[in-house]
């Protein structure tokens, strides 16, 4: 999965403590490990300077504990990204140059903070990204633009408009999603067998 | 040699005196016409035919993208220099033909940005004016900080504050005025992007400072147009074109190479834009590497040199070239 089948197809690293003022850790699930594995290599002083944002997700309650004992100046544990977007927002909009951005986790949000922070004028290169548990896919439809969350089969059936649509590597850092073309146009009844291949 | 493929004819239509150093001076195309659109940041190539010898000097065009009627430089001039400023303020005459390049912007704004923050130092206010020119025409946001020795060689400084007031920032030597760059690199709102055209230690200041406040390297963009350092003569093989020759004690290689003959591609002829990046074939003895383009690893590998702006001290060279 790491590698870049395609140009846009986003390459992630390995979160590494970056010279800042303050730092702003956005995980998801197993994501939280990542962030655990920075902590081994940051100065004392890091995340006191700390905001970590965290939805645990599947991993329930598993890394809540070892985040907190890491001391964070803020901590904020959200049900969603959806619930979690309006703090993202404002510790955005109240942020100066100086703080450095980590996101840690799935793709999906990943791409997600990405496109938060990119409104918010940060270069995504200037991002420490991993990723880290589901390879779960956000696919756009290209047909009707809906948006379909964990995707984890190829093909997929479109949640908004029901095409059944090929997941491709090609990926938009505007919508945050890979896009879907439909996979049958010329005969909707030749239906290929459905894979599971993002997990 | 000359000022590249693109080359553009146009009249001097005027010269100003703007102070003690620094001439303005005015380009229209010789045969009517507007003038290739161009964006804030970016410099022509101006050839100057000077006694047999043509000189070929970066300037930033300073007038506005939005008028292209006309290009404008600024010229300061350096008494101690190659002879290119000097060229330019005791000959060029209103009226006079002279060619320049297609315009080339290697120091341009970076427009998703929230914010554009300058720092200015001398005549390196000069990209800021076609910057400033350009984001006013769209409102956008930018805050520029202008340091110069005293309010005589304040360059544009009265222009500037009457055109955009209190976003203009003065810093005057004489006056004790100071820059606390700390405290200003702090204080900017996120998605702010900083932009610093000066003298070399002046941005290597604000390159090492905003490093420090944690500003990511995407975020910083500078110009600066190193003027080729004289030095020691050597001679080059040049080994596709079966030429040997030999660089002068004030001529750079890449010059040494145009008056070979040879046209090599080049954009900025400071060592910043990798255009002249040319491979070592064998040498023995030394580099002298003054550009901001090769990797400290290319610089050591002893396989790569700007010709623009880089030098040898040794026994032999042998360039592809």
């Amino acid at each position: 999965m790491s590698a870049a089948s395609m140009l846009s197809r986003p390459v992630y690293g390995t979160l590494s403590p970056q010279a800042g003022k303050h730092h702003l850790l956005v995980a998801d699930a197993e994501g939280a490990a990542a962030i655990l594995d920075l902590a081994k290599n940051a100065p004392a002083d890091f995340f006191a300077k700390a905001h970590i944002i965290y939805i645990p997700g599947a991993s329930g309650p598993e890394y809540i504990d070892a985040l907190k004992a890491l001391n964070p100046e803020r901590f904020y544990e959200g049900p969603s990204f959806a619930a979690a977007l309006p703090r993202l927002r404002q510790t955005f909009d109240a942020a100066h140059m100086g703080t450095r951005l980590y996101i840690a986790g799935s793709e999906g949000l990943i791409g997600q903070v990405m496109q938060v922070a990119a409104e918010a004028g940060v270069d995504h290169a200037s991002i420490q990204t991993e990723q880290r548990g589901s390879l779960a896919r956000r696919v756009q439809c290209v047909h009707c633009k809906g948006i379909t969350e964990n995707v984890t089969t190829q093909p997929v059936k479109c949640s908004h408009c029901g095409l059944l649509l090929l997941v491709r590597d090609h990926y938009s850092r505007r919508y945050a999603a890979f896009q879907g073309v439909c996979i049958n146009a010329e005969d909707p009844t030749d239906i290929p067998p459905t894979e599971e291949i993002f997990r | 040699m000359r000022a590249g493929s693109n080359r553009i004819d146009v009249t001097v239509t005027d010269v100003v005196v703007v102070n003690e150093l620094v001439k303005r001076f005015h380009f229209e195309r010789t045969h009517g016409g507007i003038l290739p659109t161009f964006s804030g940041g970016a410099h022509v190539v101006v050839e100057m035919r000077d006694e047999g010898k043509t000189r070929l000097n970066p300037y930033s065009l300073m007038s506005s993208p939005l008028d292209t009627r006309d290009y404008t430089i600024s010229v300061r001039r350096d008494d101690a220099g190659r002879g290119g400023s000097l060229f330019m303020h005791r000959e060029v005459k209103p009226g006079q033909r002279m060619v320049i390049s297609n315009p080339v912007n290697l120091f341009s704004l970076d427009l998703r940005a929230k914010k554009h923050l300058m720092i200015a130092g001398g005549i390196g206010i000069t990209p800021f004016m076609a910057q400033t020119a350009q984001l006013a025409g769209r409102g956008g946001n930018f805050e520029l900080h202008y340091a110069c020795r005293n309010d005589a060689l304040a360059t544009y400084a009265d222009v500037l504050t009457a055109r955009y007031d209190r976003r203009i920032h003065l810093y005057r030597d004489d006056h004790g005025e100071k820059l606390d760059l700390e405290k200003l690199l702090s204080t900017q709102p996120l998605g702010t992007y900083l932009y610093v055209c000066g003298p070399a230690g002046m941005i290597k200041w604000v390159r090492a400072t905003a490093a420090e406040a944690g500003w990511p390297d995407e975020t910083v963009h500078f110009e600066h147009f190193a003027a080729p350092q004289p030095g020691k003569p050597f001679d080059v093989r040049l080994a596709v074109s079966e030429v040997d020759i030999r660089v002068g004690e004030h001529e750079s290689l890449l010059e040494a190479i145009e008056a070979a003959g040879l046209n090599p591609p080049y954009l900025c002829r400071g060592g910043v834009c990798g255009q002249c990046e040319t491979n070592v074939i064998s040498y023995d003895g030394k580099f002298l590497h003054n550009d901001h383009w090769l990797s400290e690893e290319d610089h050591r590998s002893g396989c790569k040199i700007m010709p623009c702006v880089s030098r040898f001290e040794g026994k032999s060279l042998t360039l592809e070239r």
